[in-house]
């Protein structure tokens, strides 16, 4: 063995550790993690497209411009939320 | 006897247990295929399903098992001789602990990583299902209640680790705002966090807090230190998981082998004489007999049906290939009789003299956690020279943040049963976090203090707690044999275990029955006839089912 080659080897071998490392604290958790952010997204999605199942929203000026970057989620959202298919008569999603 | 050979031989006879025993049972038994497509990477979805490396899903599964349990009840079980406690550790380990947590991520694994509970409605029955929720919440209702009498009780008996035990708390705190706002990598924030922690240990002895006897007429200070201990655990179970859980199971983690690693350490350089005797005919009066009380009393460390949850929960759902199940399983359990053999060992050779050992078992229920932590800390000060105040208050530390984290996962558990009722019953009211966490916390504190005014009444509960989680482990063995029994292999090596643990946690439960009975403690009297109706029900459902089962069995194999 060189060495020159041990710092290389020494990196290795931290990367390794700290592959470990993270994977041990995320592990048991990912799944609790995810889900409350989806819970979060959710909200999100009600604030977005609030104005369009009658519920006002001040800022629906803004959240408009939002509703296409969103609408990659909607199908899985609404599904989520109970409604087979989308709740908008002028929103089709399936 | 030298606490070295006793060592050893534990330790050898597990590693056979693992070459040899788990090779047989994964290869010809449950047939382990590495071929198999786990669930794993049939559902992969980067949340739930995530093929995960073998020794990290280990580690995890062995961080998630490995608490303050397999410390207390081998630390009580001492009281009838070192010898019982050794056997049943090693042996349970072996014969049943092992098989029982790999066959539990097996199934699972076979059939879309569900959990152990909805596996028992499709595999076993509706009625079993309904059994097995009834024990579960048992099960978290015990534990939760068990562990803030033996938090509460460190909590008096060393005021050193006052500090350093609310002080991990606010280390988890800031350790997850570091992780979660990126804000150092996790090597430097693991480093630092074991650093502080350890520098908290070593400053509690010079900070010690004492709670008053009596802090109110009529409020001892154990049961202000349960009240305390509930609040944070209510505080901490609705908190998201990444503020506090997650961060405190991770140091606990790393602890655990820290810690294990000076236990180990301290009792191979001292190599201290087994003082306790190795079989003691001299038990203080009013101890009951070993057979089956042992068999309920050490639970965790031998087998534990709290194990096939997690098996089932999370590790099936991870498990890269098939065959990981055995170093998964069978290893996290030799893990866990690891730590009980340790606590056996200090809890035995930890004194000078054979009049101080039996002055700290004076009485059934006594020693337990306090022996394990008095013990430890004459070996670690005697093998490693750290002074034995601040071995104490690093055991102390290490078996109260196990027992609060179990509290602050079986509280949220809780909560959630709560929750699902409110859905099922169509409660609104219930399913609202606040107040099914206000429902957990007031059913465990019920039993916590209803066992005795003062809290002190917990670790009368202890062996019902042993009970019911035996029951759990039960009718997981008996999802594992009907599986068996379906794909026409041999049923014994789950079977034998699974009627064993039955028949010992019926004749515990009589017993204690009549216990309770002569105490005239109807309120553990009347839990213990639910989780005894409940033992009976299981023991009638396995004989129900497996005669069902064999007959279906039997008719298709004429009919081809």
């Amino acid at each position: 063995m060189s060495e020159g080659k041990r710092p290389g080897e020494w990196r290795a071998w931290l990367s390794q550790a700290r592959f470990f490392l993270e994977e041990t604290y995320s592990t048991r958790y990912r799944g609790a993690i995810a889900r409350a952010r989806r819970d979060e997204d959710d909200l999100f999605m009600l604030l977005v497209f609030a104005e369009m199942m009658g519920v006002p929203n001040p800022a629906s000026y803004y959240t408009l411009e939002l509703q296409p970057l969103l609408l990659e989620r909607f199908h899985d959202w609404h599904r989520r939320q109970g409604m087979e298919h989308s709740p908008l008569d002028h929103f089709r999603c399936c | 006897m030298s606490a070295m050979i006793v060592l050893l031989v534990g330790l050898v006879l597990m590693a056979l247990g693992y070459f040899i025993y788990s090779k047989f049972i994964a290869e010809k038994i449950f047939r382990l295929d590495p071929d198999y497509r786990t669930p794993a990477h049939e559902f992969e979805d980067g949340i739930d399903f995530v093929p995960t490396n073998k020794f990290v899903l280990w580690g995890h599964h062995f961080t998630s098992v490995a608490g303050a349990a397999p410390i207390v009840g081998p630390a009580i079980a001492i009281i009838w001789g070192w010898a019982p406690a050794f056997a049943w550790v090693v042996l349970g380990t072996i014969f049943f602990a092992g098989v029982h947590d790999t066959g539990a991520i097996w199934a699972s694994v076979r059939n879309k990583a569900r959990s152990v509970g909805s596996l028992t409605g499709d595999v076993v029955g509706k009625r079993a299902r309904s059994i097995f929720m009834i024990v579960i919440f048992l099960v978290l209702l015990m534990v939760n209640a068990v562990f803030a009498v033996v938090i509460a009780r460190l909590m008096m008996n060393f005021p050193t680790a006052v500090v350093p035990v609310w002080g991990a708390i606010i280390v988890a705190l800031i350790i997850g705002q570091c992780i979660y706002r990126r804000i150092l990598s996790l090597p430097v924030v693991s480093i630092i966090g074991v650093v502080a922690l350890y520098a908290l240990i070593l400053a509690g002895p010079s900070v010690p807090l004492q709670m008053p006897a009596e802090v109110m007429p009529g409020v001892t200070g154990n049961a202000a230190w349960i009240v305390l201990l509930f609040v944070y655990a209510a505080i901490a179970s609705v908190l998201p998981v990444w503020v506090l859980l997650q961060p405190r199971d991770y140091i606990n983690g790393l602890q655990l082998f820290v810690g294990l690693i000076i236990l180990y350490g301290a009792i191979i350089v001292l190599n201290p004489t087994m003082v306790a005797p190795m079989y003691n005919n001299d038990v203080p009066a009013g101890t009951p007999s070993l057979v089956p009380l042992l068999f309920v009393t050490i639970a965790c460390g031998a087998i534990s049906g709290f194990h096939g949850l997690v098996s089932s929960g999370t590790t099936s759902k991870q498990l890269n290939r098939e065959p990981d199940a055995r170093f998964v399983g069978y290893f996290g359990a030799i893990g866990e009789g690891g730590l009980a053999l340790a606590a056996i060992l200090v809890a035995s050779a930890g004194f000078a003299s054979l009049a101080d050992w039996q002055a700290m078992y004076s009485a059934f229920g006594q020693g337990g956690v306090t022996a394990f932590v008095e013990g430890g800390a004459y070996v670690i000060h005697n093998g490693l020279g750290v002074p034995e105040v601040t071995a104490a208050t690093l055991l102390t530390v290490m078996a109260a943040l196990f027992a609060g984290t179990t509290m602050d996962t079986g509280l949220r558990l809780q909560r959630y049963i709560f929750q699902e009722w409110g859905e099922i019953y169509n409660q609104q009211w219930m399913k609202k976090p606040l107040i099914a966490t206000l429902l957990a916390v007031g059913t465990c504190m019920l039993l916590a203090f209803g066992a005795g005014a003062d809290g002190s009444g917990g670790m009368l509960i202890w062996p019902l707690f042993g009970t019911t989680n035996q029951l759990l482990a039960g009718l997981t063995l008996l999802v594992i044999t009907v599986m068996l029994v379906r794909l026409r292999r041999p049923m014994w090596y789950t079977l034998a275990p699974l009627c064993f643990l039955l028949l010992m946690t019926v004749i515990a439960l009589i017993f204690q029955l009549r216990t309770f009975y002569e105490q005239g403690n109807w309120f553990l009297l009347g839990l213990d006839l639910v989780v005894l109706v409940a033992s009976i029900l299981v023991a009638l459902e396995c004989g129900a089912s497996l005669k069902r089962h064999r007959a279906e069995v039997a008719a298709e194999s004429k009919g081809v």
